[in-house]
């Protein structure tokens, strides 16, 4: 079953601004989902639509097959969402927050009362659950508007850039809680700009451009689409100039390192071969530049001119 | 959605805790100004003035002012509880909290007018007992006073989220309860009967809706009124009717709520 199924959506704000041009995208039940974009693209419209905050122009909206023209009440009740800006009564306190929300869904007090002691607790801001939030730090927040989204255990959660100003390593601990609510069943939609968050959780992206879907596909068959990756070795030994390694292309930056260019049909046992005929030492080896980072660039670019034509 | 209507009443429910958990957090906000402005009024219209000026309708003064001013804070505190929630709720952008959930217009526009009447009630009940006080209140027909009372908060809390709707601006919320509101209630009998006006101005109070809702409080009060209580009980539903389709029809099209 589908858990989203959005057609030929269109969206022109009151100012006249167009900011989707005809969005289609399907999510599977289950699945974990990223749409990516640069500022403006129009991620926030998109998921401002699902979740009921932005009137569409013109479209469809299907939420586990529930026509959101049709009953919206029902579709909403099935949808949790995390928006990228902080939307909660600033003198209320986190438990308040969380409990009336699942009041806002139909649970009864008890019950929210609950589930918003195990959520704040599972992300670690219960000690802070009886102060005004306006106390909280802005990661804590983002936390509590999580808590708050997941309190009526919704089955489709969308974040809007939930990482947003939030620490390594606490975005690493959210990273792991959310894959915990995706592997409970949960489907999960997540806006964001780092492309190593959306390699590093979603099997599934769709990038999106001005207003208009861009790329729509596997993580997997996206990255096997980069023609090239460079690998930065550091070397033992110093070296005077860059050794050849053909067919691998060289470059050498420094006395101790050297960038290798790998193509899609070579692979890097060859290089490690040809490394160890010179007798070269690697003593550690990375990527070069986020690959993702490289792709997406790539594919922007290649819109931008077709945009500047219409 | 299973059972539907258990989800919208604990909704409904939920929106209203909340709303009256708010008003009654800032209390020094929301409970006490009013307290100690209708202290003020009974004091110095009352106690000090009312004796020069006498009866009125024949009744003394300070029990004819009383039903007028325990009105005015009604209509002053449903209005404005309803138009600073709301606005607030709009302005930090938790109002996306009702809007994303499955709560429909209907029943948002009823958890904030339920918390209008709520403090409307509150205060009334507030600046009531300030008034006994200063004066015995005999309550004529009970059953008037609270239907009327009910009505009135029920109509301005209505106003307040009209108000709100439209504000952009913090001044935005003060403009009506300032420049309309006020001088309504001032005008709207709460310390003179309108016998005293002459013909003309008696004519130009009657368009005063606030005249009616004063005049029939006072008449479940004291049982003396300037207007016909059936007429004033007609107005004020009319009102209420009028003001809940406008509110309707800006959530339907998401006046300032929704882009
Ligand atoms: N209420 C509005 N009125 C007019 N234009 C708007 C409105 N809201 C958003 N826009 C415009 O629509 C476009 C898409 O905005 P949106 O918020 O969907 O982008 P986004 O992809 O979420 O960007 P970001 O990554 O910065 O959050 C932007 O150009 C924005 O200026
Ligand atoms: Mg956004």
């Amino acid at each position: 079953m589908k858990a989203l199924e959005i057609t030929d959506l269109h969206k022109t704000y009151a100012n006249g601004f167009v900011a989707l041009k005809g969005i289609d995208l399907a999510v599977e039940e289950g699945e974990f989902f990223a749409l990516l974009g640069p500022n403006g693209a129009g991620k926030s419209t998109t998921i401002g639509i699902i979740a009921s905050l932005v009137k569409k122009s013109a479209g469809k909206v299907r939420v586990f097959g529930i026509d959101c023209d049709l009953d919206h009440a029902a579709a909403k009740a099935l949808i949790g969402l995390v928006p990228q800006e902080i939307n909660f009564s600033q003198f209320e306190t986190p438990f308040q927050i969380v409990t009336n929300q699942g009041g806002f869904y139909g649970l009864p007090r008890r019950l929210a009362e609950e589930r918003a002691e195990t959520y704040l607790r599972q992300l670690g801001i219960w000690d802070k659950h009886d102060q005004p939030a306006r106390n909280l730090s802005g990661g804590m927040k983002r936390r509590l508007m999580i808590a708050r989204a997941l309190v009526h255990e919704p089955r489709l959660l969308i974040l809007d850039e939930p990482t947003a100003g939030v620490d390594i390593e606490l975005r690493r601990s959210m990273w792991e809680f959310i894959r915990g609510i995706n592997a409970r069943g949960t489907t999960i939609i997540l806006t964001t700009h780092y492309l190593e968050e959306a390699e590093a959780l979603c099997r599934r992206i769709a990038i999106i451009n001005h207003g208009r879907i861009i790329e729509d596909s596997t993580m997997r068959s996206l990255l096997a689409r980069l023609h090239m990756e460079t690998f930065v070795l550091d070397l033992f030994d110093p070296l005077d100039e860059p050794p050849d390694l053909s067919p691998y292309a060289t470059r050498l930056v420094d006395p101790h390192t050297l960038e290798v260019d790998v193509s899609r049909e070579q692979d890097v046992n060859g290089l490690f071969v040809r490394l160890s005929e010179r007798g070269i030492r690697v003593m550690s080896l990375r990527n070069k530049a986020n690959r993702l980072e490289e792709l997406f660039m790539h594919l922007l670019g290649e819109r931008l001119p077709q945009e500047e034509a219409a | 959605m299973k059972e539907r209507g258990q989800v919208y009443l604990i909704a409904y429910l939920t929106l209203v805790r909340k709303e009256i958990t708010r008003f009654l957090r800032i209390w020094p906000q929301t409970i006490l100004p009013p307290a100690v402005t209708m202290t003020l009024y009974f004091i110095i219209f009352g106690q000090l003035m009312g004796p020069r000026i006498g009866a009125m309708d024949g009744l003394p003064y300070m029990s004819y002012i009383a039903p007028g001013i325990i009105m005015m804070s009604v209509i002053t505190n449903s209005y404005a509880n309803v138009v600073s929630s709301f606005f607030s709720a709009k302005f930090q952008k938790h109002i996306e909290e009702l809007l994303v959930s499955p709560m429909p217009n209907s029943l948002i526009l009823a958890g904030y007018v339920t918390g209008g009447i709520g403090r409307g009630l509150m205060v009334g009940l507030v600046v009531t007992c300030v008034a006994l006080l200063f004066t015995d209140l005999r309550v004529h027909e009970p059953a008037v006073v609270v239907l009327v009372v009910t009505l009135t908060a029920t109509l301005f809390s209505l106003g307040g989220f009209i108000n709100a709707i439209y504000a952009r601006k913090f001044d935005d919320i003060s403009i009506v309860p300032t420049f309309v509101l006020t001088p309504l209630t001032y005008l709207g009998g709460v310390f003179y009967s309108i016998d005293l006006l002459p013909q003309f101005w008696q004519r130009v109070s009657l368009g005063n809706p606030i005249l009616y809702m004063v005049n029939a409080f006072r008449y479940g009060m004291l049982g003396v009124t300037d207007i016909p209580i059936d007429r004033a009980l007609l107005i004020i539903t009319g009102f209420i009717l009028a003001l809940t389709l406008l509110s309707l029809h800006l959530l339907r099209r998401g006046t300032g709520l929704r882009s």
